[in-house]
């Protein structure tokens, strides 16, 4: 009784949609850019150590380092799209690159998402002759191009070096965009940053995964129909994981699956050994109005339920299906979403509770 | 150097929001939008209830996160008297300021930049008082130079027990609350 009559109560005189950055900062099209932005880090990442350490006999390697680059440029065309789609002030946006404000984490990926475009060009050059052999025949110059990089040792590898360092410095950023922002308690954690990298890792593997499911060719392939029941009948039947079709990639995801599930563990007792409005921030996604859906959609179906489903199919114990890739890109989505609007109800004003 | 500060006597404001229309006014702010509002926080269990009746605006803070995360240089600290301001045409609108201001002290313009408060810096440069300070028919608010130390928000402060709003955010705000 005491405790509650000792409340301090606020009356603000400007409680409206229209001035209350609360209610407005950002919607839907940040976290869909933020998760491209990590799914193509993840891309990039994958891209450059294939590219250096290539087989080219398999087939999973040159989807990695080709296909996966070719996706990830038109990825990374829709996320910036979307960003510009968030932009007030759209004819303005050149301004971005006027200037580097070396303070300002977008400022710094404006000038990474550059980069990126070239980077991922290369590395699908490389070996696209290969991987798409009908387009090297209508386009001779694209085997041209292939064997000058080939050709040159120190050209390879300097593009897969480019390519991981490059997609390590854009998952970071997606996650240090939100991190850096104190005003926001929920996002004030340096753990976003490596969060957000290896949470676009899992995806990407996860994107590639499958479209090596679905480009394996038909005899190899279950017909599109058993994709989907598959999925809902996993446990019925045991089936190997196909050699061409991803065991690298899917223990590369388990272990990205386990880091993510770690360092959300990480950003959560950050905050909750942190002052008290870090608390109540965590506790918006422990125990508060986002927790059903970051329990239900993010910790359990995005990571534990993949990672148990893969693990099981890694020891052929149940079938082989797309389901796991499609809940790890779902949980890659559901964290942004779940993140950036949770995070905006954080706030620095419950400390006056 | 100088570095403007206002400061605010919370025995004395009786939330006319006079000030809220005076800037409005002077301003141009858009119906619907303001940049500066009344707050009022009652502390306490009955019968020793406090009341604070505060003037908010823009802290025009001394480590201002809405300058330091612009990727643009749009949001930048002027020269004269360290004052916080947006420059529109350079305002891309990704409201990055606006996540990062901790008080709420943003908003977006209908015509697409940040806005916020900006002390009136086209009366101060003629020396006029902002237009808040200007209309308040209480006299509760102070506009000057707290590095001078004979200024008037300078004796105040050092004459009676004030505080800034979330001083623990650590921006260094420069609005202080006599109480």
């Amino acid at each position: 009784m005491t405790a509650l009559a000792l409340l301090p109560e606020l009356t603000v005189s400007r409680h409206n949609p229209l001035v209350d950055p609360h209610l407005h900062i950002w919607e839907w099209q940040i976290p869909v850019y933020l998760f491209f932005g990590g799914l193509v880090a993840g891309l990039m990442i994958i891209a450059g150590v294939r590219l250096i350490a290539l087989r080219p006999q398999q087939r999973e390697a040159l989807v990695c380092c080709t296909i996966g680059p070719l996706i990830g440029l038109t990825f990374l065309s829709v996320g910036m799209f979307t960003l510009f789609l968030d932009l007030s002030h759209k004819l303005y946006v050149w301004r971005l690159y006027t200037t580097f404000q070396i303070t300002s984490p977008m400022s710094w990926g404006s000038w990474i998402l550059l980069l990126v475009y070239p980077a991922l060009g290369a590395n699908a050059l490389a070996h696209l002759p290969e991987a798409i052999p009908a387009l090297a025949k209508r386009f001779p110059v694209l085997v041209t191009i292939s064997d000058f990089i080939l050709a040159r040792v120190q050209w390879v590898v300097g593009i897969g070096v480019a390519n991981v360092m490059v997609g390590i410095a854009l998952g970071i950023y997606t996650g240090i965009l939100l991190g850096a922002l104190g005003a926001r308690p929920l996002w004030n954690s340096a753990v976003l940053g490596p969060l957000f990298l290896f949470s676009g890792l899992s995806t990407a593997t996860a994107v590639l995964h499958g479209i090596l499911v679905i480009t394996t060719p038909d005899d190899e392939r279950p017909a599109f129909a058993d994709f989907l029941l598959s999925a809902l009948t996993q446990l019925t039947q045991a089936r190997p994981l196909d050699k061409n079709i991803g065991p690298v990639l899917a223990r590369a995801d388990n272990s990205f699956l386990t880091i993510e599930l770690a360092l959300l563990g990480l950003f959560l007792l950050g905050h909750l050994t942190s002052t008290g409005i870090h608390q109540a921030a965590a506790g918006l996604l422990l125990t508060g109005s986002y927790a059903a859906v970051f329990w239900v959609f993010v910790i359990g179906m995005g990571i534990v339920l993949p990672l148990v489903l893969q693990s099981l199919e890694l020891q052929d114990r149940i079938r082989h299906a797309i389901a796991p890739v499609i809940l790890v890109v779902f949980g890659g989505i559901a964290l942004r979403f779940i993140l950036v609007y949770a995070g905006q109800e954080s706030h620095w004003f419950q400390a006056l509770n | 150097m100088s570095r403007f500060a206002m400061v605010i006597d919370t025995r004395r404001c009786v939330g006319c929001q006079d000030c809220v229309v005076a800037c409005k006014t002077e301003n141009g702010v858009p119906e619907g939008y303001c940049r500066d509002w009344i707050t009022e926080e009652a502390h306490g269990a009955f019968p020793t209830v406090q009341l604070e009746i505060r003037s908010e605006r823009c802290n025009h803070c001394d480590h201002p996160p809405c300058v330091s995360c612009c990727p643009t240089g749009a949001s930048h600290i002027h020269e004269r008297g360290g004052v916080v301001l947006v420059t529109h045409d350079k305002c891309i609108g990704c409201k990055a300021c606006l996540a990062a201001c901790p008080y709420d002290a943003r908003f977006i313009h209908p015509d697409g930049y940040a806005d916020k408060c900006t002390f009136c810096i086209h009366r101060v440069e003629q020396g006029l008082n902002p237009a808040c300070v200007s209309v308040c028919p209480t006299h509760c608010m102070h506009f000057g130079d707290i590095d001078d130390p004979h200024s008037e928000v300078s004796l105040l402060l050092n004459s009676r027990a004030h505080h800034a709003l979330l001083p623990d955010a650590g921006t260094k705000p420069c609005i202080f609350y006599l109480t």
